[in-house]
């Protein structure tokens, strides 16, 4: 068996020049603020009005006027995908809030509770791993109708097991060491050493699956709303948008080919940014250079 | 190995009993009277109310989850309200275009991602592996469906070479038939193996860092056997981990796709039906689709023993 020595504590100001090492992380990190900034941004200005129809304008090609041309009723498709962010980003941040804030408690509970509890929450894991997550997120938002909060909750659902088995994974290695013994012999229970000792130390974890469900959300978002089952008209979303070009691909490709990119875009950042954090914070990647 | 894999029998049994009272449960709980469904809305109360009788729709509770979960086992699965045929017989239409979707598209990102993460893995940090990540990278981000539209875009419209959608059915010949499934099995094919290139990278990586790796290498084995005799076959696991998980993907996947390309599939069937309010195709499409995905996690984990002689030798 080998000897691991753990390294000491880092230091805010080393894992800062990390980050600023870390080619993954600096790609994401740019690309998830500008998302951001320009979700942001249209609450306060787009270049046009995205709720005014102007048919004489309709399905114009990319130009100096319209960057990214216009759609069918003559809607300028750059603030649409602007305005679409808002959406995306929404329903993804708080599926995953979701996911996290129920899948992480009943994951720490499974790991420090152990025995049937734990089998227990396993089982029923499985049980929704069975299902595949898009088709259930059609069937509960076809049931409890279409709409952005419908699609949050059917997402949601889909990210609580997930979150619950990297928690509990990461519990369980935490459980074993010798400051939790000590936290024990201090007299501490099982909840306060989960939320003082487990929690903090799990939390990297969390952070970089955060990120990858981020990710899965906006793309089955995009899903959702594509096959007419998310937000819903006229607030516009990217699958909405790609669901509108469907039928004029050939006379409008620029319909479908910017929102496209705009959810690729996005996509790509979030997983770069994840891949970043993981490579900064995890000692294991530290130790391979 | 008999213990092993009596215990994973018997867990997707539980999965798969558990599964079907969720779905049964589910449809319970929706709105909407199937018996009104299809009589239309001008039959009187007593002619509802007799047909409900006759459909046993009156019993009770345990008796109807009974009656339909005995049904899905002898292959019964009722008949659809709005086509009134046996639901069966819907299905076996739309599987036929469904189930070969998802095993070519299966098949594709199997033979895309393999080589593409064992190339990767052999040449780790250099610039062959920082394109293909990078290139895994993308396919990661980018949604299927948009994908597809692109697909279309630059065969069918432009090139020519496909047809845009639909599909002629295996009537008319294979070639035509799976010519039709090209694309949207490409479309789904490329996001799923850019995931399963970068897991068969990282789990050949693991494995190059173990001793018997060494070993290999300094009995004089080329460094190309080691990487596909010895490390390939120790980094399956988690490879075949992913592609059972991927399945259930794909086979989601599909519902949408065949929406794309106007294909005659279970997804379609699904979308119908739900816009139909067609309850009990809805619930038998479900639980088929849930059914396969257990099954297909179940084989995977007989094939981690095929694999993985030490999980043999257990117990």
């Amino acid at each position: 068996m080998t000897v691991r020595v753990d390294l000491p504590e880092e230091t805010l100001a080393g894992v800062l020049a990390k980050a600023f090492g870390n080619r993954s992380f600096l790609i994401g990190f740019a690309i998830t603020l500008l998302v951001a900034a320009i979700a942001l941004l249209s609450f306060v200005w787009t270049p046009y009005d995205v709720t005014k129809l102007v048919i004489a304008d309709k399905t114009q090609a990319p130009s100096w006027t319209h960057w990214f041309g216009t759609d069918h009723f003559g809607r300028d498709i750059l603030s649409m995908i602007m305005v679409g962010a808002r959406n995306s980003i929404a329903v993804a941040l708080v599926a995953v809030g979701i996911g996290m804030g129920i899948g992480v408690p009943l994951g720490a509970f499974a790991a420090a509770r152990g025995g049937l509890a734990d089998e227990a929450l396993m089982r029923i894991n499985d049980l929704v791993f069975a299902f595949p997550a898009l088709l259930s997120a059609i069937m509960i938002t076809a049931i409890f109708g279409p709409g952005a909060v419908n699609a949050i909750i059917a997402i949601g659902i889909f990210n609580i097991p997930v979150f619950a088995r990297v928690a509990r994974a990461g519990a369980l290695a935490i459980w074993p060491r010798e400051f939790i013994l000590a936290a024990r012999a201090a007299g501490k229970g099982m909840t306060q050493i989960s939320v003082e000792h487990i929690l903090p130390n799990i939390a990297t974890l969390l952070l970089v699956q955060g990120t990858i469900q981020f990710a899965l959300g906006i793309l089955a978002e995009a899903g959702l709303s594509y096959v007419g089952l998310g937000a819903q008209p006229p607030m516009p979303s990217w699958g909405r948008m790609l669901f509108d070009a469907q039928t004029r691909m050939v006379t409008a490709p620029w319909m479908a080919i910017f929102p496209g990119m705009a959810i690729i875009v996005t996509v790509l950042g979030l997983n770069l940014l994840g891949d970043g954090i993981a490579d900064i914070l995890d000692p294991k990647s530290r130790r391979r250079r | 190995m008999a213990t092993y894999l009596l215990k994973r029998l018997i867990i997707a049994a539980i999965t798969l009993v558990l599964a079907s009272m969720v779905v049964f449960a589910v449809m319970e709980i929706l709105p909407g009277d199937p018996a009104r469904l299809m009589l239309g809305f001008n039959a009187s109360a007593d002619q509802v109310e007799q047909l409900r009788n006759q459909m046993g729709l009156n019993a009770p509770l345990v008796l109807r989850y009974l009656h339909w979960a005995g049904g899905l086992l002898s292959l019964d699965f009722g008949r659809s309200y709005t086509y009134s045929v046996p639901v069966i017989d819907l299905v076996g239409e739309r599987v036929v275009v469904s189930l070969p979707l998802a095993l070519i598209a299966l098949a594709l990102s199997t033979v895309i991602a393999i080589p593409v993460g064992v190339f990767s893995a052999g040449r780790q940090g250099r610039a062959g592996d920082t394109v293909a990540m990078g290139a895994a990278q993308l396919g990661v981000a980018v949604p299927n469906f948009w994908f597809a539209l692109m697909l279309i875009y630059l065969f069918a419209v432009w090139l020519r070479l496909v047809p845009a959608g639909g599909f002629p059915g295996w009537g008319a010949g294979i070639w035509p038939a799976v010519k039709s499934l090209l694309l949207p099995a490409v479309a789904l094919a490329l996001p799923q193996a850019a995931i399963l290139a970068r897991v068969a990278r990282s789990a050949l990586i693991e494995v190059l860092n173990e001793d018997y790796i060494r070993t290999a290498r300094a009995k004089g084995l080329p460094y190309r056997a080691v990487l596909w005799r010895h490390a390939l076959r120790n980094a399956m696991i988690p490879v075949l981990t992913i592609l059972g998980l991927q399945f259930a993907f794909l086979l989601a996947g599909t519902i949408i796709i065949e929406n794309v390309f106007y294909l005659p599939g279970l997804g379609r069937l699904v979308f119908q039906a739900i816009t139909q309010r067609d309850l009990i195709v809805v619930e038998s499409v479900v639980m088929l689709l849930v059914a396969a995905v257990i099954a297909v996690n179940l084989l995977v984990d007989f094939s981690y023993a095929v694999v993985d002689p030490r999980l043999r030798g257990r117990q």
